[in-house]
């Protein structure tokens, strides 16, 4: 159910960017989603397929995920590690006191389309 | 076919809707308060004794987002206040256009107070911004101490922390202290007040809180 909220919002934001940028149709959506972000990926794609059909620039999109390494910082040591291995503890001095850098977002990096002028 | 770089967050359309919402709203003077919890932590009962003490005072309006039924607007609105009920129709959160449409009902603009008990669920809302000008979670004390380290998205988005059921905490492996510091862990400048809506410990601090909460933001 999760998923399907984030497609709904998905295929909102990239009709926005149709109707501002003049664009036909969207041939394929590169998202950018963190190991962490909380998204199950095969269910997140069958979901859009499910739900492309019913906008009419988007009904032929591909999606194309891209996963991103999470990486948690350590204000004890100053040191980054990977978060999936070692999860909140440093692994070099301990410390709680860590920080997830990067890892938990879900972002459209870029999409492949056809303009409104443009013959198919 | 041409590629154009977004690099733009998959919900940046609710975030757009959100932040005129927001907008609209500080013009009007109503403060909307966006409550999340899991299902059953006390978001109603919390509500019952909130708008009991500050009814007087403040103009409070409820909108109630449940999947389903009407349980919830019925024991609101036989306090004298008024709601509505939102469906989500299936979704497991509310978002800024849900809101802005339950608001329309609500005849928004009439009160100083706006609050929505959003979906009981510690996941989903936290990553929809509604529009709200305030976030607050409930975690009740049968939930467990542990819940920031499981569901870290809720407790970062929030302003407001209030540990519900205080009451039975004899009763519960509860620790107090390491589930606030865990929370203000995640989020450092987390307010977070201890409460028991059933024998009233605890409630004038957090009535404190969003009286402040709403003079400051219809000022």
């Amino acid at each position: 159910m999760h998923e399907m909220g984030i497609i709904l919002h998905l295929a909102k934001t990239l009709d926005e960017t149709c109707k501002e940028q003049h664009l036909k149709r969207i041939g394929k959506i590169v998202l950018e989603v963190g190991e962490v972000s909380g998204i199950m990926t095969d269910y997140f794609v069958d979901c859009w397929n499910y739900f492309r059909a019913r906008h009419p620039r988007l009904s032929e999109a591909e999606l194309v995920i891209e996963t991103t390494p999470a990486v948690t910082y350590c204000s004890a040591c100053r040191k980054t590690y990977p978060t999936v291995r070692y999860g909140r503890e440093c692994p070099y001095c301990h410390s709680g006191e860590t920080w997830l850098v990067r890892g938990n977002e879900c972002v459209i990096k870029e999409i492949e389309a056809e303009d409104e002028d443009e013959d198919p | 076919m041409k590629i154009i770089e977004l690099k733009e967050t998959v919900t940046a359309s609710n975030d757009r809707d959100a932040a005129v919402l927001r907008g609209e709203l500080k013009a009007q003077k109503t403060l909307l308060v966006n409550l999340m919890a899991s299902p059953g932590a006390g978001k109603t009962t919390l509500l019952e004794r909130t708008i009991r003490d500050l009814g007087e005072k403040y103009r409070i309006a409820v909108m109630e987002a449940d999947v389903d039924s009407d349980v919830d607007a019925k024991r609101i609105e036989s306090l004298g206040a008024k709601a509505v009920q939102a469906h989500t129709g299936g979704m497991c959160h509310m978002d800024a256009g849900m809101t802005r449409r339950a608001l329309e009902e609500l005849d928004a603009p009439e009160s100083d107070l706006v609050i929505l008990e959003n979906v009981g669920n510690l996941i989903c809302p936290a990553e929809f911004d509604t529009g709200a000008g305030k976030n607050v979670m409930l975690l009740s004390v049968p939930e467990g101490d542990d819940k920031p380290l499981k569901y870290p998205l809720m407790f970062s988005t929030s302003d407001v922390l209030l540990i519900t059921k205080t009451d039975v905490l004899p009763y519960f492996d509860f620790d107090l202290q390491k589930c606030c510091e865990r929370a203000k862990k995640l989020n450092p400048r987390l307010e977070i007040f201890a409460v028991s809506s059933k024998t009233g410990a605890g409630m004038d601090a957090w009535e404190t809180w969003l009286s402040n909460a709403i003079d400051s933001w219809n000022a």
